[in-house]
């Protein structure tokens, strides 16, 4: 069974910021920022054409900066926030802001699909996400599965409750929670939890792990070293809802159990560098996605800790004569926790992969030379989950 | 006339041959010739013509004469048979003569005996006669003695009788005579006699009352010795003495057994007892005891140096138990197992050899009696043993095994005598078992003593890695340490790396040798049990080799991996040079020591491998994977406190308002000395390994002069808004000619490996980091400069200076591109500023 070759896209700036258009379930789209410190920066909607494997783009101009991160409202599919660096007066600020598309970008992009020289729309700004005393906003959450009024944005030590009311033309803190400790802490990254309606979420700041409770805004858990050092990223698993993965400078991906923070419940060591994300596929949680500046892309298939039932479908006697015919038993041996594969398309270090959130077997990566590349889960193991 | 005288002829003839014929036949039959005769002339006999054949007939012969002869002939005939006759006739006449001689003298004896006859008839006429005198009177005497000769035996009859009952009458006092003087024996041995006796004629009124009396006395007398064998005071012989009378007196055996067995049992349990008490103040003291041994133990096993390493050589007088292990053995086998052995031996030949054979009852009663003592000493035994075996489990301390496998020894020795007396018993067997449990026991000790020694050895490389020592300043010097700057010293000291190694190494494998030696007593020639099939080849192979060799050596590999995964995440708890030291230790013992020490073993034990064993090619692969993780390690955490530097020099520093750079910021200077002082502390333990050949001025290259090209061509592709993918076309051309650089791999066991390790991960975070941050003119210019300084330095580190110079590329390349006003730095500006310094 031969899998479809990877589909590589180039933007013509560096890039880090990834995401897919959460709101669209039907096409293929990711969202990507761009970072370029003296031209306008862009947003590049990506549109996927499954069935043909082109790639259709449109390009968004977005001239507040070059963009950190991004994120797609789970609820209209035109609304995204970005962080983006603004740089006045030789001074560097970090901002986030609500955007949203303007609403003839998808017929405008098909009129003239290849018309590079076409100048592109500008996102239609709806709010800023910050105010003058938080300021340096590391990244903004959506509410998973919401509808598209809850945003979170850590700030240095704080994390923003945002409410977005009037179309998401305003903005209100409802709630704040700050992180108190010796020295200049700083939250590097966050995930809003899909569970317990929607009331945690887990902030990382260099080397731990913490838990928040959106309602009282106080913390839950904490796991303290949950890395090496520096944690980069982190991703709960959408099907059961106290395991979370994150990833960090030390090479590793960890999958935590956060009823009990002492031990991670696996790690994983496949990277030669630091891995800046980890993602959980979000119908198939044994499939987990890791990008690293190795410049690689690794899929793992965690079965012993994803919540499909494991090792149950196997019988015996396709155990005992598992060593013997290996040929055979390629495709009937049990699944364990392995490297799928390793996509190695990149060049650069890459910052950021997601999965689609239309296709659950496709996935994209992004590098920093701004190369995008875009995956399929391999057919045989595919049909190893779905039969 | 013819005619008469023919007729008389043949008259005379006639009754010639007749005669003639009859003469000769009696001469045959005389001569015996009759059938032999002459066999031919046999078919001539039937001739009647024949003469001298039998059936001749005259008349027929002299008409066959007459009628075919003439008368010459027959004149000639006649002539000749007349001549024949004669001489026959003379030849008769000579044995007649020659036989009548002899007639003669015959008749002269018989007449002779005949005279003589008669004379000895008369003779033995007188003699009958004679004899018949004698009868007569001897028949006479018999008559008259009759009467007199059948009184004497009737009274010696009754003297017998009288004898016997005067002998019964006596009885009853003789027996309390006897018992008065406790004479038992004797009395015993009379009312034997009497029994029967007594027993027949009890129907007599008389016997009765001497029979009730003797059954009195007797069974006073049986009180007295049951008495006397229930106080228990008295000695073994007395006792089986006791017991034999009782058996006579028709006491039940079983009953008998049962009290022996319990009176023998109430001393063996009174010496167990004993031993006991030994052991009794186990819970407080001897723990206490047991620590302080062991403390000892480590003490001197913390010195480590080789002349300590024996522990047989331990001179520290050990706070020992009430007794030592040897004493309380003795104990036990001179009171417990000899008065054991006794008890054996004299219950076996009281009622089990006593039987007489033939006897079914007793033969019963010797297997009932046989069945009895087995239980019994199994009992006892097995109360012997745990005793024993509590005493063996608190032998913790190592410090002198010889005494412990002679204790045991001892106790097998021992053992085996009491295993003779009774041939089917398991006491033996469950004697060897303990012993065995004992050995693996003390493997298994001293498995944990290695163990400790082992973590000993290394707190104490620890500690000397921590305090730099007065010693380390000379070792230094010799050591090459010279070269290194007050920081190198600052950090730890490298410079006594090697002798470290050798003196860890060595003492690790000295305590193996004297844990060795001391294991090998087990095995000793002279030691009873050495020559029991476990210890021939369970012990050596399984126990010493697998549980103890192996079983060292995979621990070592095990906790040296160990140091990678749980101290490691911080890089703070174990030194980094501890780690090297570590990995080459690993090393070392794939190359050598493993082999070395496995053949050693197996060697000194003779192992036989029945059991798989684990092959040597498997514990030096452990050893292998474990200096490799140590090593990777190594560079992961050394990597880690430069990458540290530079990130903190990154991250912290304000790069858009920069002044311009004058200086190399001191962190790189930093970096390289940090640099140095790792390349010379692994040189101390590595080997230098391959380099690519360096090009001829590899620390003047012109640098940035290549990367501000490479730059402009970057921004020259930046501001041609080109189609999708040829963006960075040129940097990825450059990539798609280099390979891929994994940063956290797996290094070689080489100096320059592990120095390419370390600075490929320091240069990648110091891109990453620059990456994050963005940067103003001369902060793009101090990036410049820090990365020329650098490659001046870094280059002759790493195996493959363009990795050096294709990282740093990249550095300058990504800050340019992180830069609001990328304008370079001139190329010999940079230079200038980095020579300064």
């Amino acid at each position: 069974m031969e899998d479809d070759a990877p589909v590589i896209y180039g933007l013509e700036f560096q890039a880090r910021a990834l995401t897919a258009q959460t709101a669209e379930t039907d096409a293929i789209r990711f969202l990507v920022g761009t970072q370029s410190l003296k031209f306008d920066n862009q947003i590049h909607i990506i549109d996927f054409d499954d069935e043909n494997n082109i790639i259709n783009k449109t390009v968004l101009l977005h001239q507040a900066g070059e963009i950190w991160h991004i994120g797609a409202s789970p609820a209209d599919k035109a609304v995204l926030t970005t962080c983006y660096n603004k740089t006045s007066d030789s001074r560097v600020v970090s901002c986030a802001a609500v955007w949203r598309m303007p609403c003839d970008w998808e017929t405008g992009s098909h009129e003239s699909p290849d018309d590079s020289a076409h100048n592109p729309q500008a996102l239609e700004l709806l709010c800023h996400l910050d105010n003058a005393a938080h300021s340096n906003t590391a990244c903004v959450l959506w509410e998973p599965m919401g509808d598209g009024k809850r945003v979170i944005s850590l700030a240095d030590n704080h994390a923003l409750l945002w409410d977005l009311q009037e179309s998401s033309t305003r903005a209100t803190v409802t709630s704040t929670a700050t992180l108190e400790g010796k020295g200049q802490l700083k939250f590097t990254s966050g995930k809003w939890s899909p569970h317990h309606n929607c009331s945690q979420l887990a902030t990382a700041n260099d080397t731990a792990i913490r838990g928040w409770d959106l309602r009282t805004m106080s913390q839950i858990y904490c796991i303290e070293n949950a890395h090496g050092q520096l944690v980069r990223d982190l991703d709960f698993n959408p099907n059961r809802q106290y395991y979370l993965a994150s990833c960090g400078d030390d090479c590793k991906v960890k999958f935590w159990d956060v009823r009990n923070v002492q031990e991670p419940v696996k790690t994983l060591e496949e990277h030669s560098h630091w891995v800046w994300s980890v993602r959980y596929n979000h119908s198939h949680d044994q499939l987990v996605l890791t990008a690293s500046s190795d410049s690689r892309l690794i899929l793992s298939n965690m079965v012993s800790i994803s919540s499909e039932p494991f090792g149950h479908l196997v019988d015996d006697e396709e155990l005992s004569e598992g060593e013997d015919n290996h040929h055979e038993d390629k495709s009937k041996e049990p699944l364990k926790d392995s490297v799928v594969s390793t996509y190695e398309e990149h060049e650069d270090s890459v910052y950021a992969a997601e999965w689609s959130s239309a296709d659950p077997w496709l996935f994209a990566s992004l590098s920093y030379d701004g190369r995008l590349v875009i995956n399929r889960v391999p057919r045989a193991l595919k049909y190893r989950i779905l039969l | 006339m013819d005619a008469d005288t023919n007729g008389s002829a043949e008259v005379s003839d006639g009754s010639g041959p007749d005669r003639r014929r009859r003469v000769h036949g009696m001469l045959k039959l005389y001569y015996g010739l009759n059938e032999e005769g002459n066999p031919d002339e046999q078919p001539m006999s039937l001739d009647p013509c024949d003469i001298n054949g039998p059936h001749f007939d005259p008349e027929h012969f002299l008409n066959k004469l007459r009628r075919e002869c003439s008368l010459a002939e027959l004149m000639d005939q006649e002539t000749c048979m007349v001549k024949q006759i004669r001489s026959l006739d003379s030849d008769m006449q000579t044995l007649v003569y020659e036989n009548y001689n002899k007639f003669i003298s015959a008749t002269d004896t018989i007449r002779k005996m005949k005279n003589d006859f008669k004379k000895m008839e008369d003779e033995m006429d007188c003699l009958s006669a004679n004899m018949a005198a004698i009868t007569d009177f001897s028949a006479r005497i018999t008559g008259t003695l009759q009467d007199q000769h059948a009184q004497i035996t009737k009274l010696s009859g009754v003297h017998t009788l009288l004898r016997k009952l005067q002998f019964l009458f006596e009885l009853p006092a003789r027996l309390n005579k006897c018992l008065e003087l406790q004479a038992y024996a004797q009395a015993v041995r009379s009312h034997r006699h009497a029994r029967c006796v007594l027993q027949q004629y009890s129907h007599l009124p008389s016997f009765k009352g001497i029979q009730d009396d003797c059954h009195a006395i007797m069974d006073k007398l049986a009180q007295e010795l049951r008495q006397k064998f229930r106080d228990g005071g008295s000695s073994a012989k007395d006792l089986s003495e006791c017991v034999e009378l009782l058996l006579q007196l028709d006491e039940p055996a079983e009953e008998l057994c049962d009290k022996f067995l319990s009176h023998a049992r109430s001393r063996l349990e009174s010496d167990l007892q004993g031993l006991e008490a030994e052991i009794r103040p186990y819970p407080s003291a001897a723990k206490e005891a047991s620590a302080r041994r062991l403390s000892s133990a480590a003490a001197l096993a913390v010195a480590g140096s080789p002349s300590h390493g024996s522990p047989n050589t331990s001179a520290v007088p050990s706070p020992t138990l009430n007794t030592d292990i040897l004493e309380f053995i003795d104990r036990g086998c001179n009171e417990f197992v000899s008065s054991l052995c006794l008890v054996i031996t004299s219950y076996q030949e009281l009622f089990v050899n006593h039987a007489q054979p033939g006897e079914l009852a007793s033969k019963s009663i010797a297997q009932m009696a046989s069945g009895k003592l087995q239980a019994f000493v199994d009992d006892l035994a097995a109360r012997y043993f745990s005793l024993v075996e509590r005493r063996i489990q608190e032998e913790k301390g190592v410090a002198d095994n010889s005494l412990l496998v002679r204790a045991l020894d001892r106790f097998h020795r021992r053992l085996q005598a009491v295993a003779k007396l009774l041939p089917g018993s398991a006491v033996q067997s469950k004697g060897t078992e303990i012993v065995i449990r004992a050995a693996t026991e003390r493997v298994k000790q001293y498995l944990s003593a290695l163990q400790s020694f082992y973590m000993d050895s290394l707190t104490d490389v620890r500690q000397a890695l921590a305090t730099p020592r007065l010693s380390v300043a000379g070792a230094a010097a010799a050591g090459g340490g010279a070269l290194l700057g007050g920081p190198a010293s600052g950090r730890d000291a490298p410079g006594s790396l090697p002798e470290l190694l050798s003196s860890l190494s060595a003492s690790i494998l000295n305590q193996i040798k004297a844990v060795l030696a001391s294991v090998h007593l087990f095995t000793a020639k002279d030691i009873t049990f050495s020559n029991k099939p476990y210890f021939k080849g369970e012990f050596c192979s399984q126990g010493v080799r697998e549980s103890l060799v192996v079983n060292f050596i995979k621990f070592v590999c095990q906790s040296s991996r160990q140091f990678c995964e749980s101290a490691g995440e911080k890089g703070g708890s174990t030194p980094p040079a501890l780690l090297l030291l570590l990995s080459r230790l690993c090393l070392d013992y794939e190359t050598s020591t493993i082999s070395y020490i496995l053949t050693l073993t197996d060697e000194q034990f003779l192992v036989q491998h029945h059991s798989p064993v684990t092959p040597v090619t498997t514990l030096c692969a452990e050893a292998r994977e474990a200096a490799q993780k140590l090593l990777n390690h190594y560079v992961k955490v050394q990597g880690l406190i430069i990458s540290q530097m530079l990130r903190k020099s990154v991250e912290t520093r304000d790069w858009v308002n920069t002044i311009e750079p004058r200086n190399v910021r001191a962190v790189m200077k930093r970096v390289v000395e940090d640099t140095t002082s790792i390349d010379v502390q692994v040189g101390l333990l590595y080997e230098e390994g391959v380099r690519k050949a360096h090009s001829s001025d590899s620390s003047k290259r012109t640098f940035s002069v290549y990367s501000s090209s490479r730059q402009q061509a970057r921004y020259a592709a930046s501001y041609t808004p080109s189609a999708p993918m040829d963006t960075n076309l040129l940097s990825n051309i450059h990539k798609l000619f280099s390979e891929r650089i994994d940063i956290f791999s797996s290094v070689e066991f080489n100096k320059v490996s592990v120095m390419t390790g370390i600075i490929k991960i320091s240069l990648k975070t110091f891109l990453e980091c620059v990456r994050l941050r963005t940067f103003g003119r001369y902060g793009l210019q101090q990036i410049q400069v820090d990365c020329h300084y650098l490659q001046m330095y870094l280059w002759r580190f790493v195996s493959d200076e363009n990795l050096v110079h294709f990282l740093l590329d990249e550095i300058v390349g990504s800050s340019a591109h992180r830069c609001l006003d990328p304008a370079p730095m001139e190329q010999s500006v940079i230079e200038v500023i980095c020579e300064r310094g």
